[in-house]
């Protein structure tokens, strides 16, 4: 009677999941560690990596606290028994194809580029965990998002700025972020339709409303310096925005729809206090 | 003599002209430098004044520590090889600066980074004298300077390996070839006073330096304190050095080509050496930095690139001058 009901109760759970999936997966890279917690079933999450529970990096630092970590090294994944590995597609290539030697599958993800990615993420995510349905679901509600966020752009002009005096254009995560929240990228104006290094001279004579850029980490590092220049904290000053691209903005997840919020604010701001002003 | 002085004393301002008027931005030399003097020009006074100025001074200033530094050390060793870069000074400086940064005793502290450096390039100046003897044969010099820009260099990749900054592990090229890309106004009061205070005391040492050229015992009888002309020279280099490393990470070569093309303009004599050397390191080093900006305008391609590929075929050709001497 009871190996019955526990028949019934399995089977049952194998008809609300879908498909059977993975029962064990192991994510070793940012961005699908978070893809992976907001979609898995719970026990079907083995271990994320490291730097899932990185602040600085992570949108979802406290969650990954849940679950073991791992460093990407194949060894400690191997033993970690997974019938599922997944890896971004900037795994090392080493790691990925010894894991396949051994007999386990990999999926390796694409980075999120654009903000059309996110939903294509998802979905991508809910097939290789089996959890179609819940992606779907987060889908859904992430679009519905998107469009009641939807700003009329404006002429103000911003400029994304990070260590070694990198920038971000319009097909870069970060550059459809400062887009999406109404921005004019300099960017653009300068030619930069990917990243790349924008030398700091050029920076000054574009002369943006707004420069954004990102907290420097605690220990100090001559890539970061550029940051502390006078016209790049004289820039990031103008509208207190020196530390403001942080976890949020790194992957292709629906928590960059924090970020645009955030940048919205800003920008509603800074045009009220420009129409103060005159 | 004086006719060299007089027009390395004129190529310096003209070089310093042209770096002023070089850089991404394309704007007319005429604007840039009048922008420099007025504030009309909105941003473009702010690019001449914070980006341009400072970089164009810290060629004059680190060029002119470091071709001084070379000669002086030439001079105490009567080796044409020894230079601060070759003989691991600047490595060991490098090491000392990238300590400050990473411990954080850079930021904790005003002069934190400087003096860290100088630190550095004292233990390394001291090693290398102490190894090479006061003779400094060639061959002894140089396997102590690779030895310890061996050990300072990989030092160097460790701490940087170790940093939890993501972006440290990258830095060990600018820290090896040097750069002076994207410094303020603020670094070059951070480097003055120590190349200059080094500066002093090098070109101070010319008297001793000429006696030594008679050898050592000619040189106490003449009433030179070889001591102290030692303990100056570590000092004076160890200043220049550790100065210009810590803001412009390590140059080569400046210090080795420079006195070795001006020596028989002087007539081999180490103290009038010493002066024209300065002046030709600010020119060499200018030179390098006008020469990365036009290879590559937008990207910082490091000076070490430039003044090795000059200085290398020449160190070549004074190891292979001093085998024939030998043999």
């Amino acid at each position: 009677m009871r190996v019955w009901r526990c028949i019934l109760f399995a089977a049952l759970l194998g008809a609300t999941s879908g498909q059977a999936g993975p029962t064990r997966v192991v994510s070793m890279n940012l961005c699908t560690d978070q893809l992976a917690m907001m979609l898995a079933a719970p026990g079907q999450l083995a271990s994320v990596s490291y730097i899932a529970r990185d602040r600085r990096a992570s949108a979802m630092a406290d969650d990954a606290m849940a679950y073991p970590i791992n460093h990407g090294r194949a060894e400690e994944i191997y033993l970690l028994k997974p019938d599922l590995v997944i890896a971004g597609s900037f795994s090392t290539r080493a790691t990925t194809d010894m894991l396949r030697r051994l007999g386990v599958p990999v999926v390796v993800f694409e980075p999120g580029y654009a903000l059309d990615d996110v939903p294509a993420r998802i979905l991508q995510m809910g097939e290789a965990l089996g959890r179609q349905q819940a992606a779907r679901a987060l889908v859904a509600e992430f679009e519905t998002r998107m469009a009641s966020l939807a700003t009329q752009p404006t002429r103000r002009r911003a400029a994304l700025y990070s260590a070694n005096g990198y920038t971000s254009g319009q097909n870069s995560l970060a550059g459809q972020i400062l887009e999406a929240a109404g921005f004019a990228n300099i960017a653009a104006e300068l030619g930069y339709s990917h990243s790349g290094v924008l030398p700091l001279e050029l920076l000054a004579m574009a002369d943006p409303d707004v420069v954004i850029s990102s907290r420097p980490y605690a220990r100090a590092s001559r890539s970061e310096e550029i940051l502390a220049h006078p016209i790049v904290r004289d820039l990031t000053a103008r509208q207190n925005t020196g530390e403001m691209r942080d976890a949020d903005w790194v992957c292709g997840t629906p928590h960059i729809l924090r970020a645009i919020a955030k940048l919205q604010h800003l920008h509603i701001g800074a045009q009220a206090l420009s129409e103060g002003i005159q | 003599m004086t006719k060299l002085m007089t027009g390395l004393s004129l190529v310096v301002p003209v070089l310093f002209l042209l770096s002023l008027t070089l850089g991404p931005a394309e704007v007319s030399a005429g604007d840039s430098l009048a922008a420099l003097f007025s504030d009309d020009y909105g941003p473009l006074s702010l690019v001449m004044r914070e980006i341009r100025l400072p970089r164009s001074v810290l060629a004059v200033l680190i060029g002119a520590g470091l071709g001084l530094a070379g000669a002086a050390m030439q001079g105490y060793l009567r080796n044409p090889l020894a230079e601060p870069g070759l003989i691991g000074v600047s490595s060991s400086a490098a090491l000392g600066a990238v300590f400050a940064i990473n411990t954080g005793l850079a930021t904790g502290m005003a002069l934190g980074l400087p003096i860290a450096a100088l630190a550095g390039a004292l233990i390394g100046v001291g090693l290398v004298l102490l190894l090479a003897g006061p003779q400094g044969g060639s061959i002894t010099l140089i396997l102590a300077g690779i030895a310890i820009s061996a050990m300072a260099g990989a030092l160097t990749s460790l701490v940087l390996n170790l940093s939890p900054n993501p972006f440290a592990a990258n830095e060990i090229v600018f820290w090896m070839m040097g750069s002076l890309a994207d410094r303020s106004m603020l670094h070059v009061w951070l480097v003055l006073p120590f190349v200059a205070v080094g500066a002093v005391i090098l070109l101070r040492l010319g008297r001793g330096l000429d006696a030594l050229t008679l050898g050592e015992d000619a040189a106490q009888s003449m009433g030179v304190n070889l001591n102290r002309l030692r303990l100056m020279l570590v000092f004076g280099t160890a200043s220049v050095v550790g100065g210009a490393t810590a803001i412009a990470g390590a140059i080569g070569f400046i210090g080795l080509v420079v006195p070795h093309i001006l020596r028989p303009f002087v007539h081999g004599q180490p103290s009038r050496l010493l002066w024209v050397s300065a002046l030709g390191g600010a020119v060499m080093l200018q030179l390098a930095d006008i020469a990365v900006r036009v290879i590559l305008p937008t990207r910082d391609l490091k000076l070490g690139v430039v003044t090795a590929l000059v200085g290398a075929p020449l160190f070549l050709h004074l190891i292979y001058k001093t085998r024939k001497g030998q043999g």
